[in-house]
């Protein structure tokens, strides 16, 4: 048998091309994104096409999308929009990571949660600049809690495009049945309501007047607080979940509704009766609750499947403290940036500025997929849908106190954090309130001092 | 002479670099593959771990500050390693323990063999991400056939993945079920232990207990060595049979305002594999994903090398 070994100095001249072709491959690695360009030729009236990515998927909306890209192009017809639909955040995330002439130079997601990151990293550009340019003051022309989703620490680096406004749907019929002639305004009388509506039946229901557990599909932890209009964070940054009475007081109401309308054990046996959130078989669409908090594009869906009950909506009830405030609810929707790699952001930010303050586009693509506009302007919109119950959500949508989830440097990690705490009280595992918000405040900074 | 002397050992080593370089070229695909597809990740991997890097803007040195966070102030880490050691203690066990069992009694079968390896195998080959929504319907506490069948016969009706102390429990029977694949390299086995072996176990008066102990498992020891070593690395990366039944069962959807609670319910499905992606794409803190990918490389070396060490007192070493 060979017993010939290559003596190490024979080995290093292999170990130090291992070690280069690493070091490149790792160098090539990290590379950050490029800084793109306005200077595209779309303003004198060069011909420019644009990749726009988007994720609507359903041929409603992206009829309704191409429909608004179409008159774009007819008001600027230098300007070519190639429309690629159905992408997922994460993918546009590494195409935008990437770079490259096959990058997008429009993104839109459907989530707000990482505009913190993009506006951070400048992977989506800054359009603080050509807003002031073009004389737009998004103050006076955005909502103010889609504005604060939108930008981070400053940076307006996307914008709305539509937005999701969240109320109460309630059940006319069984309300009726009840003898409860109006839907409730505050917390005390909701839940006397969601009592009176909710009918045992053995360990289950018959019909339960409200779910108010935290997997009840839109019931989480951050659309109870936009009721109280909880911030999240200090202005130091620093969160304020422990500091702030109404995360406490959003948290106890919430167990004390648990506990009164069944408990939480029977409660989740009853969710798992639940079919899926957007389908016909939503528990409220069934009738197995009363009310629900949701957003408004259940007009479109209840009005589709046509329940055999009477419905309308409201805005959801506020704090008993807070009565004054009625009108208000949890406000999220979709965003638009332009990528910072962008060659073409001149015909980039035409493209945006279209899609997000042209009212007549806003209102058309909000009538057409039954979303929120996003503008002070198309909100008041005599063409707006005029239906009573759509109305409800738009009248949400105006209200100055009204509230979001704030943009964060590492997504939506906080709301994670805040959320498993309210899993914890709920189901009765965490009785020390006050040990548990502490805790999850510091785990909360302890993530985004990390993140930063 | 010194001619001689001088042209022979020149001859030998031309004619042994021509063999190296031989050697190297037919090893050269697997070795391409190797360095970009292990050794380059893997160098990337603990390079990163080191680094603040969010994937867009360039990484910097952060010394020791990721395995810090994660150690010490990311408390899912340790619930993940927790569910992450439970399943490849118990589901490796149970799923080696059962598929070595039905192997044994298939190969005893007279009749019908051949239905029972196909009725047994087919589940292995239903993809994983259908596979855990079928159980995760069929399980559901509400409207379940599974716990409906339970109540008929008054038995208790756990809440299986709805449940943190049956979450693991049922993704277990889940992957039970998807045993075929150790069915049958387990029957190749058995059905390779000489029969001269049986026969003499039966002479010298062995009872089936000491024929499996005695012959069986000495023969069949590498092929057990080998599902354990396999299942524990598999166990390590376990990801999709979780994710998609915590979320199939908690039915949220996610957006804004509204995260898909990890390792629904209560963390009970929380494993490692989900806490890189998190930390990775979600949270897009690249640098505290790769010491959690670390930990994991490190933990599925250790555990390989320690059933290896172990194998000469387990295994046949004729």
């Amino acid at each position: 048998m060979d017993k010939t070994r290559r003596s190490p100095l024979a080995r290093r001249p292999l170990a130090a091309l291992t070690a280069a072709a690493c070091t490149a491959l790792l160098a090539t690695a990290c590379t950050g994104t490029n800084s793109g360009g306005g200077q595209d030729g779309s303003a004198s009236g060069q011909d420019v096409t644009i990749t726009f990515w988007h994720g609507w998927s359903q041929d409603n909306e992206v009829k309704a999308i191409n429909d608004n890209v179409a008159a774009f192009e007819k008001l600027h017809p230098n300007i070519h929009v190639k429309v690629v639909g159905n992408i997922a955040d994460d993918k546009a995330e590494q195409a935008l990571r990437a770079g490259g002439p096959d990058a997008p130079d429009v993104v839109s997601s459907f989530s707000t949660d990482n505009v913190g990151k993009f506006c951070a990293s400048h992977v989506w550009a800054d359009l603080g600049p050509m807003l002031r340019k073009d004389g737009i003051d998004p103050a006076k022309t955005f909502p103010s809690a889609m504005l604060k989703y939108s930008q981070y620490q400053g940076n307006q680096c996307a914008l709305p495009l539509l937005g999701d406004a969240y109320g109460l749907y309630y059940n006319k019929t069984a309300f009726a049945a009840a003898g409860i002639t109006a839907p409730p305004k505050t917390f005390s009388e909701f839940a006397e309501d969601a009592a009176k509506l909710t009918v045992p039946d053995g360990d289950s229901y018959k019909q339960l007047g409200f779910m108010p557990n935290y997997h009840g599909y839109e019931t989480a932890i951050a659309h109870y607080l936009g009721q109280y209009g909880s911030s999240y964070f200090g202005p130091d940054g620093k969160s304020n979940v422990a500091t702030d009475p109404t995360v406490a007081a959003a948290l106890t109401w919430q167990k004390q509704l648990v506990d009164r309308l069944g408990g939480f054990e029977k409660l989740e046996k009853y969710r798992t009766t639940f079919g899926d959130e957007f389908s016909s078989k939503n528990p409220f669409t069934t009738g197995q609750v009363a009310m629900s908090l949701d957003g408004e594009w259940r007009t479109a869906s209840l009005a589709e499947d046509k329940p055999d009950f009477e419905w309308a909506t409201a805005p959801f009830p506020v704090p008993d403290d807070q009565a004054a405030a009625y009108g208000r609810g949890y406000q999220t929707g979709t965003i638009v940036g332009v990528a910072n790699g962008s060659k073409k952001q001149t015909a980039a930010w035409t493209f945006v500025k279209y899609l997000t303050t042209d009212t007549d586009a806003v209102v058309s693509f909000a009538n057409a997929i039954h979303n929120v506009p996003s503008t002070l302007a198309a909100l008041e919109s005599p063409k707006l849908d005029a239906d009573a119950n759509f109305r409800t959500f738009v009248d949400i949508a105006k209200n100055p106190n009204s509230s979001t989830t704030p943009a964060s440097i590492n997504g939506g990690a906080y709301q994670v954090s805040l959320q498993n705490l309210s899993y914890e009280v709920e189901s009765g595992r965490q009785t020390d309130l006050g040990a548990g918000l502490k805790a999850t405040a510091e785990e909360i900074d302890a993530a985004v001092n990390q993140a930063k | 002479m010194a001619l001689v002397n001088s042209t022979v050992p020149q001859a030998l080593r031309r004619k042994r670099l021509r063999e190296r370089a031989r050697t190297l070229a037919f090893l050269s695909p697997w070795l391409v593959g190797f360095g970009f597809f292990f050794l380059y990740p893997l160098i990337s991997t603990v390079y990163f771990s080191f680094m603040h890097y969010d994937g867009f803007t360039a990484p910097t040195f952060a010394g020791l500050q990721n395995w810090t966070y994660v150690f010490t102030d990311y408390p899912s880490f340790w619930t993940g390693m927790g569910n992450t050691l439970w399943l490849v203690v118990v589901m490796v066990s149970l799923r080696v323990v059962f598929g070595l069992g039905i192997g044994m009694l298939i190969t005893k079968v007279k009749s019908g063999a051949g239905f029972f390896r196909t009725a047994f195998y087919l589940p292995y080959l239903a993809p994983p991400v259908a596979a855990t929504m079928a159980f995760a319907f069929l399980l559901n506490p509400g409207t379940g056939p599974v716990n409906h069948l339970l109540g008929e016969l008054g038995l208790p009706q756990p809440g299986w993945f709805t449940d943190p102390s049956w979450s693991k429990p049922a993704l277990t029977m889940l992957a039970v079920w998807g045993i075929g694949d150790l069915m049958v390299i387990f029957m190749a086995a058995l059905l390779d232990v000489p029969t001269e072996q049986y026969e003499a176990a039966e002479l010298d008066g062995a009872g089936s207990f000491q024929r499996f102990r005695y012959v069986t498992l000495p023969n069949i020891s590498p092929i057990v060595m080998f599902a354990v070593v396999t299942g524990v690395i598999q166990t390590m990366q376990y990801y999709t049979q979780a994710i998609v039944a915590g979320k199939v069962a908690s039915g949220v959807i996610g957006g804004s305002g509204q995260q898909f609670e990890p390792g629904y319910p209560h963390g009970s499905t929380w494993t490692l594999p989900q806490m890189v992606y998190n930390l990775g794409f979600q949270r897009f803190d690249t640098g505290s994903a790769c010491v959690v990918a670390v930990v994991l490389f490190a933990l599925s070396m250790a555990f390989t090398s320690i059933l290896l060490r172990r194998k000469s007192g387990f295994m046949n070493e004729d």
